[in-house]
C-alpha cells in the first residue's frame, strides 16, 4: 500500500499536465487534495509500523522488476527512516499546498505550478521510500527536476532561467559522484539494494574501496544539500516562488543528501576518513552559510544562507555515525518546520509589500502583520536555539556529540550558533521592527487565512518537536532498527547546563545584542553601506560564483570554443587544404560547390587512415 | 520450414512505395494517407510478429526463412531476427508512421528565415514512396541473416536517404547529400572487400552468417577483415574522427528525414558491430578493444563538448547523437553481459529519445524558419504544448533517470566500469570517463532549452501557434514510450537478454557480469 504515497501525487501531476487547460479551475485544489491523501497514507503506514516489534520495523515490498540481468528490482521500504521523511515531505508539504492556494492565487499558471508541486512530492517520496539506489537515484532526479521546473517557473525572467539551469548543472556534478559511486558498490558488491548492503556484507570490501564509496556519496549529497563546494546554487535557486523556496529549498529536497549520508551509514562507519570529510564539509558549510547570511539585504537569499548554515549541522551530525544520527534527522524535521515557517512567513511579507524582498525597504511591519509577525518571531527563537524550542534541543544535540568527536568541531559549531543568533536577529529587527523605509506604493497588510493557518501550524511544530523528539531520546530509539544504537546513549536534559550548552547560550546572545545595537538601536541606511572587506567577501557568497566561472566555466567555454573551430577546421579543413593543394583549386566557395567529391573523398580516406592507424597502433595488426 | 512474417514486413512497404508512385500527379494528399496506411499496417504486423517472438532456446534466428538467390555464389536471401534485431525492427516500424506524419508537409519545400521556401527538387509522393522504400530496407537490413543480403541492404539504404536529403533539404542540401554519399561509399566498400575476403577465407561456400560465425580462425586473417567491417561500420555510427557527415546531414534534411536517419541507419552500424565484427572476428575484437574503447570515449566527450558549442540546433543534435553513438560502441566493446544490454537497449531508446528532440525542434523550427538558436527565445509563453514535448525530448537527451535513455546509458556504465574482460582498469577508467559526459549532456540540453523556451518572447515567436493535433499526435507517442521504458525496460531487456548472450558466448566471454556479480547475491 505504501506505492499509493507515491502514486497519489504522480496521479496528481499527471491529471493536471496532460488535461491542462481544462483543469485550470480546479487544478490547485487536486493539487491539495493528492498531497493530503498521500499525508494520510503516510500517517497510516506510521501507525502500522509502530504496531510491530522493532524487529520488523523494515517492511519491504518488491514492485517489480527493473533490470533482471542486474537483479535489479524496483521496490520500497518502509522503515523508522524512510517513514520520517515520508510524514515531513507530505505534512509540510500538504500546508505549503494550502499557503500557496493564496500565494499563487493571482498567477494565471496556478494550474501548472500545483502539477509541478504534485511532481516533486511524488519524486521526494521515490528517494525516501526506494529501497535501492537506482530507485533513490531516479526519485533524486525527480526532484532535481521538479526544483529546475519551479526555480524557472516564471522562466520568462532571464534571472529565473539562468538559475534554473545553474541549480541542475551544479547538481549534476554531484550526481556524477552518485553514479560512479553506484558504479563501485554495485562491482564491489552485486548489488545495490539496501538490504543487501549491511555491515557484515560490505565488511569483505577493503578500505579504500569503502572509503571511494563515502567520498563519491558524499560528493552526490554535497550537490543537492548545496553543501561546500557546491553550494553555489541554492541562493539563486530563490528565484522560484517563494512556497517553492519553503518546500524544496529548506524543509526537504536539499536535506536529501542528509537522508543519502544517513542512509549509507554502513560505508561511512566502515571508513574513518569517508566520515571525517562529512563532518569538514558539514563544519565548513555551516560557517559560510551563516556568515553569508550576515550580508545579506534580500531576505529570501539570506534565509537561503541560513538553510546551508543548518544543514551543514545536519551533515556534522549525519558524520558522526550513530550517535549522531538520531540529532541530525531530528534538526532536519524541527528545521523543516520552523525553516517552511519562516520561509512563508517572508513569503506572507512579500505578498504584501508588492513582491518586495530588500529587508532595507521593510521595518516596522509588526504591527501591519501580526499573525506572519509572531509565528516567523516563533521560526526566529527555534533556529537561534531559544530555550525549549525546537532548535534549543536538536542543535544542542549536534554540537555536544561533535564536541566528543573532536573539540575542533564541537566549538566550531558553537561559534556557528552564535552567528546565527546575529543574522536572524538582523532579520527580525530589519522587517519587523525600527522605521518603515517602505517604497511609496506598499500596502502592507496582513495574508489570507488560507496562508495564515500553515503559519501557525508550522510553528506549533517549531515549538514542540525539539522536546518531543529529543526528550527520552525518542526519536534514537524509533529510528535504531534502521539506523542503530550509538553505544553511549546520550542523556537527554529539559535544560542543559554543561559548559558547551551554556557557552553556546551566551554566544547567541552576544550576536543578538550585536545585531540589536547595529539594526534594532541604530537607523538601518535604507541603501546598502559599502561595508568592510568581510562584508563584500560575505555579500558576494564568499567569492564561490568567481571561483566556479574562472576555475571551470571561463576554461570550459574556451574548450568549447577550440573544440567547435577543431571539428569545423581541423578535421573537415585539415582536408579542404589538402583538396586544395592537390587539386590547385583556389577559392572557398568554388571549392565547396564543384570540388567536394574530390575533398570528402579524400576526407574519408583521411579518416580511415586516422582509424587503421588507431587499430595497427594497439592491436598491431 | 520458412516463415513468412519478415518477407511480407519488407513486401509490403515496398508495394505501398509502388502504389504511391504510381498515383497520378496531383494526388499528393492521398499519397500521404497512403503512406501512412502502409506504414500503420507494417507496424501493426511488426507488432503481432514481435509478440509471438520467445527468447526461448533452440533456434537463435526466429522467423527464418532461406531462399537461393544467386546459387553459383551461395548467396542466400536469408532472414531470421534474435532480439537485438527484433527491437530494432519494431523501432523502425514505430519510427515510421511518426515520421511520416511528421513530414506532412516538409515534402513541399523548407522554409527559410527570410520566409521564402526552398523548393524541392521532385514531387511530394516521390518523398513518401521513398520513405516506404527505404522501410522495407531498415527492415531488410536488421532481418538479413545473409552477409551478403546485409551489404547490399547495407548500400542500398543510401540511396532513398541520399534523395530525401539532397531532393527535399535545406539550402546546402546536395553539399550534405554528397558528403553522406560519399562517405557512406567509402565505408561500404571497404566492406565489400571483406565480405568477399570472408567468402574466401572461409571457403564454406556460403554468406549465410551462422554458418560463418567461429570458422576464421587465424588471428591476423581476423584483424585485416575485422578492420574493414568496422571502419564501415564507424563510418556509419558514426565514431569520432569520421563523423563530420552527420551534423551537415543531419541539419540539411528535412526533419523527418534526419529522424530515421540517426534513429535507425546509424544505428546500422553498432548493430553491425556487435552483429559480425564481434561474433566472426572475437580474437580481433578482443585485440582492438582498447583503441575502440578509446574513439568511444571520446566520441563520447568530444560529441558533447563540439554539441555545446553549436548555434544551430539540428546540428546541435546532431553532436549530441555522436555522444550517444560513442556510449553504444562502448557498451558494445565493454564485452560485458549489462554493458552490452545497455548497448542493444541504448540503440532503440536513443532511437525514441533523438526522434522526438529532432521532432520537436522541428516543429520549433517550422515555425520561424531558422535553425538558428539566437532567432528564438521565450517560445514556453506562446507555445506551452510544444514547449513542454522539447523539454522532455531534451531530458531523454540528457537521459534523465525515470526515462528510457537512462537505463540503458546506466547499464552501460555501469556493465563497462564492472567488466572484468579486460583488466579491469582501463574500462574502469572509462566508465569514470564517460560519466562527465552526464554534466556536459545538462549544459548542452538546458543551454538550448534556456535560449530556445526560456526567457522574454522574441518578437517572430510572439506570432508562433502552438502544435496542432497532428503534431501533438507526433510527439505523444513517443514521449509515452520514453516515460514508459523509463519505468519498465523489462519488455525490451528480455528479448534482448538471450541474444546478448548468445552473442558473448561466440565471442568466448562467458558472462562475466553475471558469472562473477550474481554469485554475490
Amino acid at each position: 500500500m505504501s506505492w499509493l504515497m507515491i502514486a497519489l501525487p504522480l496521479l496528481g501531476a499527471f491529471i493536471l499536465l496532460v488535461f491542462n487547460r481544462f483543469t485550470n479551475r480546479w487544478g490547485h485544489l487536486l493539487g491539495v487534495v493528492m498531497s493530503l491523501a498521500s499525508f494520510a497514507v503516510a500517517v497510516l503506514a506510521f501507525v502500522e509500523l509502530l504496531g510491530l516489534g522493532e524487529d520488523q520495523r523494515r517492511q519491504a515490498v518488491t514492485l517489480y522488476e527493473f533490470i533482471p540481468s542486474m537483479k535489479l528490482n524496483m521496490g520500497l521500504l518502509v522503515d523508522p527512516l524512510s517513514i520520517s521523511f515520508a510524514l515531513l515531505i507530505t505534512g509540510v508539504g500538504s500546508l505549503i499546498h494550502i499557503y500557496s492556494i493564496g500565494y499563487m492565487s493571482h498567477d494565471p499558471d496556478r494550474r501548472r505550478f500545483f502539477s509541478y508541486l504534485n511532481l516533486f512530492v511524488a519524486a521526494m517520496l521515490l528517494l525516501v521510500l526506494s529501497d535501492n539506489y537506482v530507485g533513490l537515484f531516479i526519485g533524486w532526479e525527480g526532484v532535481g527536476l521538479a526544483s529546475y521546473l519551479l526555480i524557472g517557473f516564471w522562466q520568462f525572467k532571464p534571472s529565473a532561467a539562468v538559475a534554473a539551469k545553474k541549480a541542475f548543472v551544479v547538481n549534476r556534478v554531484g550526481d556524477f559522484g552518485l553514479l560512479v559511486g553506484m558504479f563501485v558498490i554495485w562491482t564491489s558488491f552485486g548489488s545495490l539494494a539496501f538490504k543487501d548492503l549491511g555491515a557484515e556484507q560490505i565488511g569483505t570490501a577493503s578500505n579504500g574501496t569503502l572509503t571511494a564509496i563515502g567520498l563519491l556519496l558524499l560528493l552526490g549529497a554535497c550537490g543537492k544539500s548545496a553543501q561546500l563546494p557546491l553550494q553555489s546554487w541554492l541562493l539563486d535557486a530563490m528565484e522560484g516562488p517563494t512556497p517553492v523556496s519553503a518546500l524544496i529549498h529548506a524543509a526537504t529536497m536539499v536535506t536529501a543528501g542528509v537522508y543519502l549520508v544517513v542512509r549509507s551509514g554502513v560505508f561511512f562507519e566502515a571508513s574513518d576518513v569517508a566520515s571525517l570529510v562529512v563532518t569538514i564539509v558539514g563544519v565548513a558549510t555551516l560557517l559560510a552559510g551563516a556568515i553569508i547570511g550576515c550580508a545579506k539585504d534580500d531576505i529570501k537569499k539570506g534565509l537561503a544562507g541560513s538553510t546551508m548554515s543548518q544543514i551543514g549541522y545536519m551533515m556534522l551530525g549525519a558524520g558522526l555515525g550513530p550517535a549522531g544520527y538520531a540529532f541530525a534527522i531530528a534538526h532536519l524535521i524541527a528545521h523543516g518546520f520552523f525553516k517552511a515557517d519562516m520561509f512563508l512567513g517572508a513569503g506572507s511579507v512579500m505578498h504584501g509589500m508588492n513582491d518586495e524582498v530588500d529587508m532595507r525597504k521593510y521595518g516596522g511591519l509588526r504591527k501591519y502583520m501580526p499573525v506572519t509577525f509572531a509565528t516567523f518571531i516563533v521560526g526566529y527563537l527555534a533556529i537561534i536555539g531559544f530555550p525549549f524550542l525546537s532548535g534549543f534541543y536538536t542543535k544542542d544535540g549536534i554540537i555536544e556529540t561533535a564536541m566528543e568527536h573532536g573539540a575542533w568541531m564541537g566549538w566550531l559549531a558553537v561559534l556557528g550558533a552564535g552567528i546565527t543568533g546575529f543574522y536572524m536577529s538582523r532579520m527580525i529587527f530589519m522587517t519587523f521592527f525600527g522605521e518603515k523605509r517602505w517604497d511609496k506604493d506598499a500596502h502592507p497588510h496582513e495574508s489570507p487565512s488560507v496562508m495564515t493557518v500553515p503559519l501557525i501550524l508550522l510553528s506549533i511544530g517549531s515549538i514542540v518537536l525539539g522536546y518531543f523528539l529529543i526528550m527520552d531520546n525518542r526519536l534514537m530509539h524509533f529510528l535504531a532498527p534502521a539506523v542503530g544504537m550509538p553505544e553511549h546513549v546520550p542523556v537527554p536534559h529539559l535544560f542543559s547546563t554543561t559548559t558547551v550548552g551554556l557557552s553556546t547560550l551566551a554566544l547567541v546572545a552576544v550576536g543578538a545584542a550585536i545585531a540589536w545595537m547595529k539594526y534594532g538601536r541604530a537607523q538601518v541606511p535604507a541603501v546598502q553601506p559599502r561595508g568592510s572587506f568581510l562584508t563584500t567577501f560575505a555579500r558576494r557568497d564568499l567569492y564561490g560564483d568567481a571561483l566556479n566561472e574562472s576555475l571551470f566555466m571561463r576554461p570550459g567555454q574556451w574548450l568549447t570554443r577550440i573544440a567547435v573551430y577543431f571539428d569545423n577546421r581541423g578535421i573537415d579543413g585539415l582536408v579542404n587544404g589538402l583538396a586544395a593543394g592537390i587539386g590547385g583549386s583556389s577559392g572557398r566557395l568554388r571549392r565547396l560547390q564543384t570540388g567536394f567529391a574530390r575533398t570528402y573523398a579524400l576526407s574519408i580516406l583521411i579518416g580511415a587512415a586516422l582509424l587503421t592507424g588507431a587499430l595497427l597502433l594497439v592491436g598491431n595488426i | 520450414m520458412s516463415s513468412l512474417w519478415l518477407p511480407i514486413l519488407m513486401v509490403v512497404p515496398v508495394l505501398g512505395a509502388i502504389v504511391v508512385a504510381l498515383l497520378p500527379k496531383g494526388s499528393d494528399k492521398l499519397a500521404k494517407q497512403v503512406t501512412l496506411l502502409v506504414s500503420l499496417v507494417v507496424l501493426a504486423l511488426t507488432l503481432v510478429m514481435a509478440f509471438q517472438f520467445t527468447g526461448a532456446p533452440g533456434d537463435r534466428f526466429k522467423f527464418a526463412a532461406t531462399y537461393d538467390w544467386i546459387p553459383s555464389f551461395g548467396v542466400h536471401f536469408g532472414v531470421g531476427v534474435d532480439g537485438i534485431a527484433l527491437v530494432l525492427i519494431a523501432l523502425s516500424a514505430v519510427l515510421v508512421p511518426i515520421v511520416v506524419l511528421a513530414s506532412w508537409h516538409d515534402a513541399s519545400g523548407v522554409k527559410a528565415a527570410d520566409g521564402t521556401v526552398v523548393a524541392p527538387k521532385r514531387s511530394v509522393k516521390t518523398y513518401f514512396s521513398l520513405l516506404l522504400v527505404l522501410e522495407a530496407m531498415m527492415i531488410g537490413v536488421f532481418a538479413a541473416t545473409d552477409i551478403f543480403l546485409f551489404y547490399v541492404f547495407f548500400e542500398a539504404m543510401l540511396i532513398p536517404m541520399y534523395f530525401m536529403i539532397g531532393s527535399y533539404g535545406g539550402a546546402q542540401r546536395s553539399y550534405a547529400a554528397v558528403k553522406f554519399l560519399l562517405y557512406s561509399l567509402f565505408g561500404g566498400l571497404l566492406m565489400l572487400v571483406a565480405v568477399i575476403g570472408l567468402y574466401v577465407v572461409a571457403g564454406k561456400g556460403t554468406f549465410m552468417f551462422p554458418e560463418l560465425v567461429g570458422v576464421i580462425q587465424d588471428p591476423a586473417t581476423q584483424k585485416w577483415l575485422f578492420a574493414g567491417f568496422f571502419i564501415a561500420f564507424a563510418i556509419k555510427a558514426p565514431l569520432w574522427p569520421v563523423h563530420t557527415w552527420l551534423p551537415d546531414a543531419a541539419a540539411q534534411a528535412p526533419a523527418g528525414a534526419a529522424v530515421l536517419l540517426v534513429g535507425v541507419l546509424d544505428k546500422v552500424g553498432t548493430y553491425g558491430m556487435l552483429r559480425f565484427c564481434l561474433e566472426l572476428f572475437p580474437d580481433a575484437a578482443k585485440a582492438f578493444t582498447m583503441p575502440i574503447i578509446v574513439l568511444a570515449v571520446i566520441s563520447i566527450i568530444y560529441g558533447a563538448i563540439v554539441a555545446i558549442g553549436q548555434t544551430d540546433m539540428k546540428r546541435l543534435i546532431a553532436y549530441t547523437s555522436i555522444s550517444h553513438f560513442g556510449f553504444i560502441v562502448m557498451g558494445v566493446f565493454a564485452m560485458s553481459q549489462v554493458a552490452q544490454e545497455g548497448a542493444a537497449l541504448y540503440m532503440v531508446n536513443h532511437g525514441f529519445a533523438t526522434g522526438a528532440l529532432f521532432l520537436a525542434a522541428g516543429f520549433l523550427i517550422a515555425r520561424r524558419g531558422s535553425p538558428h538558436i539566437a532567432d528564438y527565445g521565450g517560445a514556453q509563453k506562446v507555445t506551452p504544448l510544444l514547449a513542454g514535448f522539447f523539454l522532455i525530448a531534451g531530458l531523454a537527451g540528457l537521459s534523465l533517470p525515470g526515462l528510457s535513455s537512462f537505463v540503458s546509458e546506466f547499464m552501460v556504465m555501469i556493465g563497462t566500469y564492472s567488466s572484468p574482460a579486460f583488466g579491469s582498469g582501463a574500462l574502469t577508467v572509462a566508465a569514470i570517463v564517460s560519466a562527465v559526459a552526464v554534466i556536459l549532456a545538462a549544459v548542452y540540453i538546458l543551454w538550448m532549452v534556456q535560449r530556445t523556451l526560456n526567457g522574454p518572447t522574441a518578437e517572430p515567436v510572439k506570432a508562433f501557434k502552438d502544435l496542432n493535433a497532428r503534431e501533438v499526435w507526433v510527439l505523444a507517442p513517443l514521449v509515452a514510450l520514453i516515460i514508459g521504458f523509463g519505468f519498465f525496460p523489462k519488455p525490451l531487456l528480455d528479448v534482448i537478454t538471450p541474444a546478448v548472450t548468445s552473442t558473448l558466448s561466440n565471442v568466448q566471454v562467458d558472462n562475466p557480469a553475471i558469472a562473477e556479480k550474481g554469485a554475490g547475491q
